[in-house]
């Protein structure tokens, strides 16, 4: 029949043109100027073994530390044993600050971001399942009466002073309420960290290396967009955005990151910064060592197409951000109340980099910015 | 040139073509709503969001819910009847109605394509698909084994227009010169079995780019000559299996494959329908009657008034962006429905400010909270999107209260590669804006140039 015919010298036709293609590729080293194409697996591997991996594992030891302070505390609660469970606390916060963005394999699945740090936290809930002492931490209305946020309330929340704060856990009339759910809370956020890191470490990570195509559930494609979507949600939008009022108009003091705690909200606003521009630069985990990364797969990218030098652009617009945000008061909510101007204006600086990582790098590297795998023309 | 056009109206050609065009049109079509049912888009474009862009004009074509399916359901259903030629005109009629329905819901799932589907069934209402190898002509028991051959060359032309008007519109300073868009979608096809490699390569992204153009613009016509065809046909499927295997394009592919084989002699098309009467048990024999079936002008004066003016619109409407200022692939004022098919890379982002005008306090809108993902992204680069979705903004906060409400918009759009610029001027009040065919002054000019069509 006509059509097999056709179809079958089509076929035959492809091959072959693909078998000459290949050749002249191999045999025309100089046609683009001898450039190797760029190594994405290479990127993934960078991300998983010198970045997320051992971002996670030090965030487990010191939720780990998290853990031992909080049982020191409960068996003994007293002001020191406080002070040295609130420095864990801020030291886990702080790790959590380079994991965040790393909502991907288990950590998706588990909706790991959405039980380790929602605020503000609801007080009143909390004070109930105190009370009461039944509550499924495990439920997605839950969220906001667990994680750092929760743990933010129960350690500098509860009182104006630390010798308050330990009568909660000492003479208070439901103290073993108070050290029950503390203790529930850390070793919840001890159980899903553990949970992650150890699917990363057996298989997650091959996994994720290995799904190194171009589709929209590739793992470029997820990391890049869960980079984004993380930059723009909960970095921008939540630690400065929605206490500032820019989407709601008024400032909202209370609606800042460690709000309880007052002067750590910058800090770890800084450190998440620092992290989100690290994952960029491809920096490994605690160490001045770069590898292949977003920048290197953009400055590929732009050795074909010779346009603008955009992650020159992102890095400065980092560094702009970071420069705005040095006069930023130790405690955000201060600042929201003080002069609230200056978080606007770091609000503007980080939002000039929503732009260019979602439009401009976006089209450059051909990720399409979500998961609708809806048809194209 | 038209020596003689009623001589031409009375020439007659074997009606096989056309009926193994209604029948691979139907399955493909049943195959095409099966899919996009299966994938649960159904679900996902059309009741999941709040908020859905309308076409001007057409403010009233709104999703209904759950009954959605219903629709699905019908167009679904008629692509059978279709297929079998059973009660065929009712059925491409409710073919064309509940698909063109479908797309005029949400502006946001604009295919090119999609617009070809429907027009395509709105001619075929008009042809006498049904005439020859139909249920339909089993039932009545009369089977035209001739049907006037302007019947089949009204298919070939609206393919030819599609291809020849991808083909013009590809001839521009960013296709030709740049290699753009090809030049960022290529690269990020590394995975592509034996291809990858070469995606790489700068000299690919022109040879894809040029050869493209050529084939679009050539493409008719090679189909069009017996000596070619063969040829022609094998350029078809390379050049469309290319496109599926680099580009999300579902099913257009195979749909425009299986269309050009219309382009084929009649005796290819009784080879296909007596493998089909095989299978199926059929007796072919019963519609080769050597019936003409004739389609007198005079007394259809109707059918010609329609079918030439949709002819006429469809070689004129294309090129309605000549009467709008401005760089078209920047404003896409006149860009859709005109087989601008894979021409350009856009990406924005689009941050509404709500500004009391009176007390001038202000908060920016977070578009999760009324738009889809995909939404965002197709409003970010199209002015009657951001317009729309304006307007809309205004009404919502409106009802909630606020007063005085001016809608302001922050927005970068990126083309084929440039450094994203701002997009709409900040300084106008949307909510004040009307939509019309006018040209939209707000939009900021584009800072480049592109050269040609």
């Amino acid at each position: 029949m006509m059509v097999r015919k056709s179809v079958f010298s089509v076929i035959a036709l492809v091959f072959f043109m693909l078998g000459c293609s290949s050749d002249n590729n191999t045999n025309d080293e100089g046609a683009n100027g001898g450039k190797d194409s760029f190594d994405r697996k290479a990127l993934l591997t960078n991300i998983a073994d010198n970045i997320a991996i051992p971002a996670y594992q030090k965030f487990s030891e010191d939720i780990t530390a998290l853990k031992a302070s909080t049982s020191n505390f409960v068996t003994t609660a007293n002001a020191s044993n406080l002070v040295a469970l609130r420095q864990s606390w801020i030291t886990a916060y702080t790790s959590w600050q380079s994991v965040g963005m790393f909502q991907i394999g288990k950590a998706e699945e588990l909706s790991l971001r959405n039980f380790m740090n929602v605020y503000p936290v609801t007080v009143s809930d909390i004070e109930s399942n105190v009370t009461s002492g039944s509550y499924d931490l495990t439920s997605v209305t839950k969220q906001d009466e667990q994680g750092f946020g929760a743990l933010d309330y129960l350690l500098n929340g509860l009182s104006d002073t630390d010798a308050g704060i330990v009568e909660f856990y000492t003479t208070n009339p439901n103290a073993s309420g108070y050290k029950k759910y503390i203790s529930d809370l850390v070793n919840r956020m001890d159980d899903l960290t553990k949970q992650v890191l150890a699917d990363w470490k057996n298989g997650y990570r091959d996994t994720f290396v290995n799904n190194n195509g171009s589709s929209a559930t590739s793992s470029l494609d997820k990391i890049v967009n869960d980079f984004i979507f993380h930059y723009e949600k909960h970095f921008r939008a939540a630690k400065i955005g929605i206490p500032a009022g820019v989407f709601s108009g008024t400032p909202l003091d209370t609606k800042v990151e460690a709000f309880y705690k007052k002067d750590v909200s910058k800090a770890l606003f800084n450190t998440s910064l620092t992290a989100l521009q690290d994952f960029f630069n491809g920096k490994h985990f605690a160490s001045t060592t770069t590898g292949e990364s977003l920048k290197t797969y953009l400055d590929f990218l732009n050795t074909i197409k010779n346009g603008e030098n955009l992650s020159l652009l992102i890095n400065n617009q980092f560094e702009a951000s970071k420069k705005k945000a040095a006069s930023l008061d130790n405690d955000l909510s201060n600042q929201v109340r003080s002069n609230n101007t200056l978080m606007l204006e770091t609000y503007e600086e980080l939002q000039k980099n929503v732009v260019l990582l979602k439009v401009d790098m976006l089209q450059a590297i051909s990720v399409s910015v979500d998961y609708v795998d809806a048809d194209g023309d | 040139m038209i020596i003689n056009s009623t001589e031409y109206l009375k020439k007659n050609t074997e009606a096989a073509p056309l009926a193994v065009f209604r029948i691979f049109f139907g399955i493909m079509m049943l195959i095409s709503i099966i899919r996009f049912w299966s994938y649960g888009w159904i679900d996902k474009l059309y009741i999941q969001p709040k908020f859905f862009f309308s076409y001007y004009g057409f403010e009233w074509v709104k999703p209904l819910g759950i009954y959605t399916y219903v629709i699905f359901i019908l167009c679904g259903v008629s692509t059978i009847f279709i297929t079998l030629g059973y009660q065929y005109r009712i059925a491409i009629i409710t073919f064309f109605l509940s698909f063109t329905y479908i797309e005029l819901l949400d502006k946001t799932t604009y295919l090119n394509h999609y617009y070809f589907i429907s027009l395509l069934s709105f001619i075929l209402i008009f042809l006498p698909a049904n005439a020859y190898y139909s249920l339909d002509a089993k039932i009545k028991g009369v089977s035209y084994q001739s049907i006037p051959s302007w019947t089949i060359d009204a298919l070939k032309l609206l393919l030819g227009i599609v291809y020849f008007y991808a083909g013009l519109a590809k001839l521009n300073s960013d296709w030709l010169i740049k290699a753009m868009p090809l030049k960022i979608w290529l690269p990020s096809k590394y995975d592509v079995p034996l291809l990858g490699e070469l995606m790489q390569q700068e000299w690919m992204h022109y040879l894809f780019s040029y050869s493209g153009m050529i084939y679009d613009l050539t493409i008719p016509l090679l189909l069009l000559y017996r000596k070619t065809r063969p040829f022609a046909f094998i350029l078809v499927v390379v050049f469309h299996v290319l496109t599926r295997v680099l580009f999300p394009i579902g099913m257009f592919p195979y749909i425009m494959i299986v269309s050009t084989l219309v382009f084929f002699d009649s005796g290819f098309h009784h080879k296909v329908l007596r493998n089909i009467s095989k299978i199926f048990k059929i007796n072919k024999a019963q519609f080769d009657t050597d019936k003409v079936l004739e389609i007198i002008p005079q007394k259809n004066k109707i059918l010609f008034t329609t079918l030439i003016l949709f002819f006429v619109i469809q070689f004129l409407f294309p090129f309605r962006y000549l009467l709008y200022p401005g760089e078209l692939f920047w404003t896409e004022e006149g860009y859709r429905f005109s087989w601008r098919v894979m021409l350009m890379e856009k990406a924005g982002y689009a941050n509404f400010k709500i500004v009391d005008g009176e007390t001038k306090k202000r908060f920016y809108v977070d578009n999760d909270d009324f738009l889809t993902v995909f939404q965002q992204k197709q409003m970010a680069t199209q002015p009657d999107f951001i317009l729309e979705y304006a307007q809309y903004l205004k009404k919502h906060f409106e009802n909630q209260g606020h007063q005085n409400v001016q809608v302001f918009v922050e927005s970068y759009v990126a083309l084929n590669g440039r450094l994203s610029t701002p997009y709409i001027d900040p300084q106008i009040d949307l909510g004040k804006q009307k939509e019309s065919f006018k040209h939209k002054k707000w939009i900021i000019p584009f800072n480049d140039e592109i050269k040609g069509l």
